[in-house]
């Protein structure tokens, strides 16, 4: 029981850190209709500015995370408005394939950053437990969710009851008309990737937190994010969050039951459980849990 | 086709677009220009290892199996409009399919020691007939889900790929690939023809040359026959396909199994270059570079994957030349401003997203623009 428990919660926390990922991407889609397929890089450039705002410059840990999701919005609306700008109004492969190339770039820009020393985030939680109906959980974990549930919240607050969230939404529904009703789409693109690099400097830094250090191999995690946003509807935050949590879940007992159980599916199975998750969604509800179901037209 | 195209040639000296008849105008080198420069082409591949020293040569080799890879996934992506970051993993399809076939059996992993002539072919077919089984779900999906649920392709591929230890060895320790040996004619040992030295490598190189241009010449052919026009039709406005009576799911199992035989034929091949096949190698970036080779040389062209495949290949020793005058680390290292690797992917990144912006018909379309140019020559249009 203790260890079902256990392993529910790291998936909880796990599960909180694709929901943010997954929340990054949904964003950007909803605006631009673009799956960000940078966001890996974003992660890992997220964790990298939270430990040097963090040990280098010595910030505490909250300062150093609101630091650098400053500093990531701004690396995303920057990246928006000289590679993804210009790609308005062609086909939504050829704007991915711009994120694969703007990927590569920022990937080897964090690499180069992080250089070869391991760099922590200098977080609060480190591998601190806490007992929780008689099982031991980490600390991080329930951090993790938490921090994931508050940001998506106020994210889906901003979307909903702001003015500038009612014109990133008009602009989703229909560009043109937003135009004509005077919203500025441009800017609504460049806000939607600044909230999605925030977004994913938080993920990247609760990713980090309560482990050795920042990898660039961390960015196969955050790919993980893609799994979730099939899972939930590419176009739907809450779809996001429920998918993430069950993503993380299912991996985190894989983990912990399926080398007792059936072994025969091989060391490190748990890594690409979202992947097999993901297929079966795609063969069965093509649209998501929560995903706005395309309609086709000639 | 040659026939006709000369004897109307012949008939219509001085006008070489003036067709007069259906043949001539699709005919493959459909012009005198064109039928000039393959000859000159070819003549120049045949003769050009001699003159090069020999990683060059290796590196020549690489490129005509870039190229068969990237004719392969442009008959998916650019023909048949449907992205695929799954081509790493037929790649690995093939490479094992040919390894085990081809190879020795050494320890606990299996090698049959069969002929090329056995293996090449079915290297190709059995990626082809994975292809097959896997594109009815992918035929559910499109656009970028496609590109989404090939991407999980790659990954559980490459976790097969570490569990099959009898086949591939397993993570971290690999095994060696498929034996070249032709009906019992091994291609890849010195050779002494007619008292010219052929060493190893150069006759891999002619291996892969004469195997490319076979591949490159039917993916040319099949672009213009009806199954390629579909394909077109699928990319442009599937629905409205469907609608004329083509098979969405015929179409694009199709494309899935042809892309995934070149793949195969690639990724045997590459095994024999590389010399030794770990299962880390048919990896998510594998799968970027064949992208890189087709989005950079031109969508929906044979030409353009060839001119990418040359690019893709040649960059990282063009880079290594430059390195002298560059602040960047000769080695990979965290010396100077990059190390010559992270130069070359940055490149890479940095040239998929100039071309998708500023040229969406890549390297070929930079040809094409030269070439329109001089045609018009002295006037601008």
């Amino acid at each position: 029981m203790g260890e079902l428990l256990s392993s529910l919660i790291r998936g909880l926390g796990i599960g909180g850190v694709y929901a943010m990922l997954g929340v990054s991407f949904v964003i950007i889609y909803r605006a631009t209709g673009v799956v960000n397929f940078a966001t890996p890089a974003l992660m890992i450039l997220g964790a990298f500015f939270t430990g040097y705002f963090g040990v280098s410059i010595g910030l505490p840990f909250v300062i150093s995370v609101i630091l650098a999701m400053i500093v990531l919005a701004a690396i995303g609306m920057l990246s928006e408005r000289v590679a993804l700008r210009p790609m308005v109004g062609r086909p939504a492969f050829s704007a991915a394939t711009v994120t694969v190339g703007l990927f590569i770039v920022l990937l080897i820009i964090a690499g180069r950053l992080l250089g070869s020393e391991l760099l922590t985030v200098n977080d609060p939680f480190g591998l601190n437990t806490l007992e929780f109906l008689g099982a031991r959980v980490f600390t991080v974990d329930i951090a993790r969710l938490i921090v994931g549930l508050l940001a998506i919240g106020l994210v889906g607050l901003f979307l909903t009851r702001s003015r500038t969230g009612l014109a990133m939404r008009a602009t989703a529904f229909d560009q043109e008309t937003s135009l004509a009703q005077g919203i500025n789409v441009g800017r609504m693109f460049g806000l939607s990737w600044g909230i999605s690099g925030a977004m994913a400097a938080l993920a990247g830094a609760m990713l980090v937190a309560g482990t050795s250090g920042v990898e660039t191999t961390f960015a196969l995690v955050a790919l993980k994010a893609l799994p979730v946003i099939i899972l939930g509807g590419l176009d739907s935050i809450k779809g996001s969050v429920v998918a993430g949590l069950i993503i993380g879940i299912a991996e985190s007992l894989t983990r912990t039951y399926q080398p007792l159980y059936a072994p025969w599916l091989g060391a490190n199975f748990d890594v690409i459980v979202p992947y097999i998750i993901m297929i079966v969604v795609l063969m069965i509800r093509p649209y998501g849990l929560y995903g706005t179901k395309e309609v086709v037209r000639v | 086709m040659s026939s006709a195209a000369s004897k109307s040639q012949h008939t219509t000296r001085g006008r070489p677009r003036l067709y007069t008849n259906y043949r001539s105008e699709m005919a493959i080198f459909n012009t005198g220009a064109k039928r000039l420069w393959i000859v000159i082409g070819f003549v120049a591949l045949v003769v050009l290892p001699f003159f090069l020293a020999r990683d060059l040569v290796a590196l020549g080799a690489t490129v005509f199996i870039f190229s068969i890879g990237g004719i392969g996934l442009n008959l998916l992506t650019g023909y048949a409009g449907q992205v695929s970051l799954a081509q790493a993993f037929f790649l690995g399809v093939g490479a094992y399919t040919a390894a085990v076939l081809g190879g020795e059996s050494r320890g606990d992993v299996i090698g049959l020691g069969w002929d090329m002539a056995i293996w090449l072919p079915l290297a190709g077919l059995v990626p082809a007939v994975v292809a097959a089984i896997i594109a009815p779900l992918a035929a559910r999906v499109r656009g970028l889900y496609l590109a989404i649920l090939t991407l999980g392709l790659v990954f559980i591929g490459e976790h097969i790929f570490k569990e099959l230890k009898p086949i591939t060895g397993g993570a971290g320790v690999g095994r060696a690939p498929a034996e070249p040996v032709f009906l019992g004619f091994n291609l890849f040992e010195n050779r002494d023809v007619g008292g010219i030295e052929i060493d190893r490598f150069t006759m891999l190189y002619f291996t892969c040359l004469v195997i490319f241009v076979v591949m490159a010449l039917l993916a040319r052919n099949f672009t213009r026959s009806r199954f390629g026009r579909s394909f077109a039709a699928v990319r442009d406005r599937d629905i409205a396909a469907e609608v004329m009576g083509v098979s969405l799911l015929r179409t694009k199992t199709l494309a899935f199994a042809i892309s995934a035989f070149y793949a195969g034929i690639a990724g045997a091949l590459l095994s024999i270059i590389i010399g030794r096949i770990s299962p880390e190698t048919w990896n998510f970036f594998l799968s970027i570079d064949f992208l890189a080779v087709i989005f950079i040389g031109g969508l929906a062209t044979i030409t353009g994957s060839i001119m990418g495949a040359v690019f893709v290949v040649l960059l990282p020793k063009l880079v290594n030349s430059l390195t002298g005058f560059l602040p960047i680390d000769p080695g990979v290292g965290q010396g100077g401003l990059l190390n010559v690797f992270e130069l070359q992917s940055i490149i890479f990144g940095v040239l998929i997203i100039v071309f998708l912006i500023l040229e969406p018909r890549g390297l070929y379309g930079l040809w094409l623009r030269v070439r329109n140019y001089f045609k018009a020559w002295p006037f601008s249009y």
